[in-house]
């Protein structure tokens, strides 16, 4: 089965990238495809590589970044919804005038395009939101 | 043609599961996650919604979210199904579409 | 891509008070470029995005209703509103908005996609929908 993931809210705030990231996990360990996990709305703040959760509470942002290293994962940003939230990346930086970008790795940002291609070239739509 | 909805919305926040039960046709399956899983509590005001659902539907509830919210399973409806996230991608597969009832 | 697959839009929210109305309304204009098969289905606090008459001048919002009047030309060849979802908030269809279609290729025009729909429809039209945005 290809799998596309949608995520649409951020770390910690919302349980909704915990169960996709779990869902993702298992669909994964049962070899299954997951042609891309796209982050939308709030979703866009779980590419960030500064945050400092707790250290006895789990780390959202590197445990995607681990589950992306460890299978090749395709984490997509949505752009419009990236620059509203400020999740820059080198290009973004240049496009837009930023001193700084905050990207966490494995991630990319990009357009809603590729969610709708996600969308069509995948067996299953899985949306995790609020 | 049969799909599987998910609910994450607690009853008494939210109408998601009255809304999901309604527009789900018999055959399809509804899968209780995040605080979905107080749906399927044995007692609580959803129960004759719910117990009417499963009458043409199957329903699920999420073990991990269910546990994590103190539901113990003599507390979930008889007949919710409790699965694990293994569980939840076959459902994906066995069902034709996936739509999120947020 | 060859695939064509019926896409629908799950509104459900309603506009302004929240973000989702207005990042989901940007979901279909660009998926235009793809060529599905699109529909809206706006229903619970979703059919307040199609109420006529938003006023954001003194809120400093951008008002993006303007923008549900062009769906026709990005390929939105349905805009169904639940009725249950309309009559619980005590609204008709005269209070929504009117959005025209044409297929520029057929020539084949509707003056108003925007279509009140009974609950037993939504669940039939949901069902033949092969992916749902949510």
């Amino acid at each position: 089965m290809k799998l596309a993931v949608q995520v649409n809210e951020g770390p910690y705030q919302h349980q909704a990238t915990d169960s996709a990231y779990h869902f993702t996990k298992a669909a994964l360990e049962k070899g299954h495809e997951v042609f891309r996990v796209f982050f939308y709305h709030d979703g866009v703040n779980n590419g960030t590589r500064l945050t400092t959760p707790p250290q006895d509470d789990r780390n959202i942002v590197n445990r995607w970044v681990e589950l992306g290293e460890k299978y090749d994962l395709d984490l997509v940003l949505c752009v419009a919804a990236a620059q509203r939230r400020g999740l820059v990346d080198d290009g973004e930086a240049e496009r837009n005038g930023k001193d700084a970008t905050n990207i966490a790795p494995k991630f990319r940002i990009s357009g809603l395009g590729q969610l709708i291609e996600a969308a069509i070239q995948s067996d299953r739509l899985v949306v995790f939101g609020d | 043609m049969a799909d599987l909805h998910t609910v994450n919305k607690s009853p008494f926040e939210k109408s998601s599961l009255e809304t999901a039960i309604k527009c789900s046709l018999a055959g399809s399956s509804i899968l209780l996650i995040e605080d979905g899983v107080y749906g399927a509590m044995k007692g609580a005001a959803a129960e004759g919604m719910v117990k009417g659902a499963m009458g043409d539907r199957k329903v699920y509830a999420l073990k991990s979210d269910l546990m994590a919210r103190a539901i113990k399973d003599d507390r979930v409806i008889d007949g919710i199904e409790i699965i694990d996230y293994a569980g939840f991608v076959d459902l994906v597969e066995a069902n034709d579409k996936v739509q999120a009832w947020l | 891509m060859s695939e064509i697959k019926k896409f629908m839009y799950l509104n459900r929210r309603a506009p302004y008070g929240t973000i989702y109305a207005w990042e989901s309304l940007e979901v279909i204009l660009i998926g235009a470029a793809f060529d599905q098969e699109v529909s809206l289905m706006c229903m619970d606090d979703g059919v307040f995005q199609l109420v006529k008459g938003s006023d954001t001048s003194e809120s400093d919002m951008k008002n993006f209703m303007p923008t549900f009047r062009t769906l026709g030309d990005y390929g939105v060849r349905h805009m169904y509103v639940d009725k249950a979802s309309l009559e619980a908030r005590g609204l008709t269809q005269d209070d929504l908005i009117e959005v025209a279609w044409e297929d520029y290729e057929t020539e084949e025009e509707v003056d108003n996609i925007v279509e009140v729909v009974d609950r037993d429809q939504v669940a039939k039209l949901m069902a033949e929908s092969e992916v749902v945005f949510s």
